[in-house]
């Protein structure tokens, strides 16, 4: 769906919308295609490129905001479809912190030995939960998958450096959707107003995003023994071009150092780090030893960085 | 405490390198969205450089009344630095 598409849909500009979000073009899932199936795809692309077979994961993690159904986790329909049925499974949801949240939580399962392999993918269909005739929010949000597997390691060569994880509950309403859950059960009336479509006060989330953002990814590199000057790639959260740069200059790291797709794919919530990553990995500019921080913020409002080490 | 006369200088500074304006365009009455062309981003983020620059915070509802580029220069002049 590029800017082009867009302006034949409603009255914006390609212009507008580049200089707003930096964004071009975003992916949305075929008719009939669910969360389970893009993450399918991009768990059996992430199996293939560790050599593993899927029972070889003993733990599927799913991160999303649009799950298949309100219940069962997507993450069990993912491991029955890749065959590894029996495995644990389960999601979690926190917004576009998704994957911050989940890639310690998967490091701390494996550190603490209660499964070898874990598996944790961010994946979105927000195509199904945008309000087309919105102009302000349909141009942002995309559908994608990413997968990432953590593996136990000997403990000198550990890549989960550190962590700072937050949320805040206040105003809940600056980015969610209204209706469809206990708080306002799905009504005709709602369905009519499109209340079971993604509300956002962007302006009053920009300051935030950056300043939380900037913050803990200090905090994590000092908890972790490094500055701003030893890093090798910042991934962040690929909400909005302008939050991207906005923070990578308060952080004062070279432009060139930070990861940016947000162009092709707009913003795909939890699935916006592990795609970046994927990437990254793809066009060889990984290497052993590289210091990374993940940063992202998103709805909660919730936030968090990790610094990790790649081991490759 | 600031003069008006450097706060005003300062936020001009602040406006010249964030909108690339003209020096000249940055006048007292100048409306910041409708002279000097910022959109609503550009908006949050002239806030959030004359918090760094004057250590002051500007609540969103606050940063809200702020229309001309002499509004700007009021709202920092009564805003007490951060401790």
């Amino acid at each position: 769906m590029s800017n082009a598409d867009l302006e034949r849909i409603f009255d914006t500009s390609d212009e507008w919308i580049v200089t707003r979000t930096g964004m071009r073009e975003r992916r949305y899932a075929a008719p009939g295609e669910a969360s389970s199936d893009l993450s399918t795809e991009a768990a059996r692309h992430a199996l293939d490129r560790a050599g593993l077979r899927p029972e070889d994961i003993d733990c599927y993690v799913v991160a999303t905001v649009t799950p298949d159904f309100q219940f069962p986790a997507t993450a069990c329909i993912v491991a029955s479809n890749l065959g590894a049925v029996g495995k644990a499974a389960f999601d979690i949801e926190i917004a576009c912190s998704g994957f911050i949240y989940g890639l310690p939580m998967a490091a701390s399962f494996v550190r603490a030995g209660v499964f070898r392999r874990v598996m944790i993918i961010g994946v979105e269909t927000l195509s199904r939960i945008t309000n087309m005739e919105d102009r302000g929010t349909c141009i942002l949000f995309g559908d994608g998958a990413g997968a990432t597997i953590v593996e136990r390691t000997q403990a000198e060569r550990d890549s989960f450096l550190s962590c700072e994880l937050g949320a805040d509950g206040r105003v809940p309403e600056l980015l969610y959707v209204h209706a469809g859950g206990s708080r306002n059960p799905m009504t005709q009336e709602l369905l009519d107003q499109k209340k079971d479509k993604v509300e956002m006060s962007g302006r009053e989330i920009y300051k935030y995003a950056v300043n939380k953002m900037v913050g803990t990814s200090k905090n994590v590199l000092a908890a972790a023994g490094y500055t701003a000057a030893d890093v090798d790639w910042i991934i962040p959260h690929q909400a909005n071009l302008r939050i991207i740069e906005a923070a990578a200059k308060r952080l004062e790291v070279p432009r060139e150092k930070i990861v940016v797709n947000i162009e092709r794919y707009g913003n795909t919530s939890s699935a916006t780090i592990p795609i970046a990553l994927s990437e990254t990995i793809e066009r060889g500019d990984l290497h052993d030893g590289d210091l990374i921080v993940f940063t992202g913020f998103g709805g909660g409002l919730s936030w968090g960085s990790i610094a990790w080490k790649w081991i490759g | 405490m600031e003069t008006t006369g450097t706060t005003f200088d300062k936020v001009k500074k602040i406006i010249v390198d964030q909108l690339g304006v003209d020096e000249a365009e940055v006048t007292p009455e100048a409306s910041i969205t409708d002279d000097l062309g910022a959109d609503s981003l550009d908006q949050v983020e002239l806030v959030m450089a004359f918090e760094t620059e004057f250590n002051i915070d500007i609540p969103d509802e606050e940063a809200e009344t702020i229309k001309t580029v002499g509004d700007a220069v009021k709202k920092i002049d009564e805003t007490a630095p951060k401790a």
